[in-house]
């Protein structure tokens, strides 16, 4: 399996994500600068990571959706490579169109830095193969504007469609408003696209992917990217 | 030509950031004060442009295309000399 990291400007979350892809990939990751549209061909994985791309200058992702480097991910993603945007990642792959709905101010106005708990709503992609429906994960956030926002029609469909991927939960799984870190509607915490190719979270997986970072529960995903894309 | 563009919350999306402001207005002894909506006003220069209509017509393209998130956001683009 061949991964790369976007890197934007103000991107501050691609090393670590580099680092735990290349835990389970067990070889180095490549990092692609936002202005490069020469992405090698033979890639099964781009990642776009977190952070504050452009000093979410605008609003958070606006600028790197439309940078040089992001067209190009566009094009291989309706191709069907296999695209995770965490975080920042996430706000710019909405801009950017690939997924649907956008995410808005958090409900408390503040920056939330916190392990929150998410329930695994599916099973059925590349990430998320090695967890069941149902788990608990325990996975940090750090965002100021992860309250996902759709239409109903459009939250009709992700539901329908068996895509919403995550949800922010208790720690016994339940769905309450106050397990909600930020006033997303339905405690949506990821959504993948219709394909299942493409996947948005605001939790970072790779923020507790290494038992010396205190957990593992963000490293079934990785370990579910390598294997089904190896 | 200038464009002047307001960008603001579609009715029924929640703006956390007015409501604050609302609040505040209160605190401050402004008890009168219904409602706080806060938006996005941009100003763009067209120093080539002479004709209105196109660009009113060119603004509103750069509205849907980057300015303004028409998920959640309305617009409006008036063109001064």
């Amino acid at each position: 399996m061949r991964a790369a990291v976007i890197v934007f400007p103000g991107s501050n979350c691609d090393r670590d994500i580099a680092v735990a892809l290349e835990q389970s990939i067990g070889k180095p990751t490549t990092m692609i600068w936002h202005q490069d549209t020469d992405i090698p061909s033979d890639l099964d994985l781009i990642v776009v990571p977190g952070g504050f791309s452009y000093g979410d200058y605008l609003r958070c992702g606006a600028m790197a959706a439309h940078s040089p480097v992001m067209r190009e991910v566009k094009r291989r993603a309706e191709k069907g490579m296999r695209v995770l945007a965490v975080c920042n990642g996430f706000q710019i792959v909405t801009e950017a169109g690939l997924l649907p709905g956008v995410l808005m101010r958090n409900r408390g106005l503040k920056y939330v830095c916190k392990d929150v708990h998410l329930r695994v709503e599916d099973s059925q992609s590349a990430f998320t193969a090695k967890y069941k429906v149902g788990d608990v994960l325990r996975i940090p956030i750090g965002h100021a504007e992860g309250n996902y926002f759709a239409d109903e029609a459009t939250l009709k469909q992700l539901e329908d469609e068996g895509r919403v991927a995550f949800r922010y939960c208790t720690t016994k799984g339940e769905i309450t408003d106050d397990a909600n870190p930020n006033g997303s509607q339905r405690n949506i915490a990821g959504v993948l696209n219709k394909a299942r190719t493409v996947l948005g979270m605001m939790p970072h997986p790779e923020r507790l992917a290494d038992k010396k970072l205190g957990g593992t529960d963000g490293r079934a995903m990785f370990e579910a990217l390598v294997e089904t894309l190896a | 030509m200038k464009a002047k563009v307001h960008i603001t919350l579609k009715n029924g999306v929640l703006d956390p950031q007015g409501k604050a402001v609302e609040h505040a207005l209160h605190g401050l002894g402004f008890p009168d004060v219904g409602g706080v909506r806060q938006g996005k006003y941009i100003e763009v220069d067209l120093p080539k442009q002479k004709d209105k209509t196109q660009a009113k017509a060119d603004v509103e393209k750069m509205c849907k295309a980057l300015l303004a998130n028409t998920v959640i956001e309305n617009f409006s683009v008036e063109v001064v000399d």
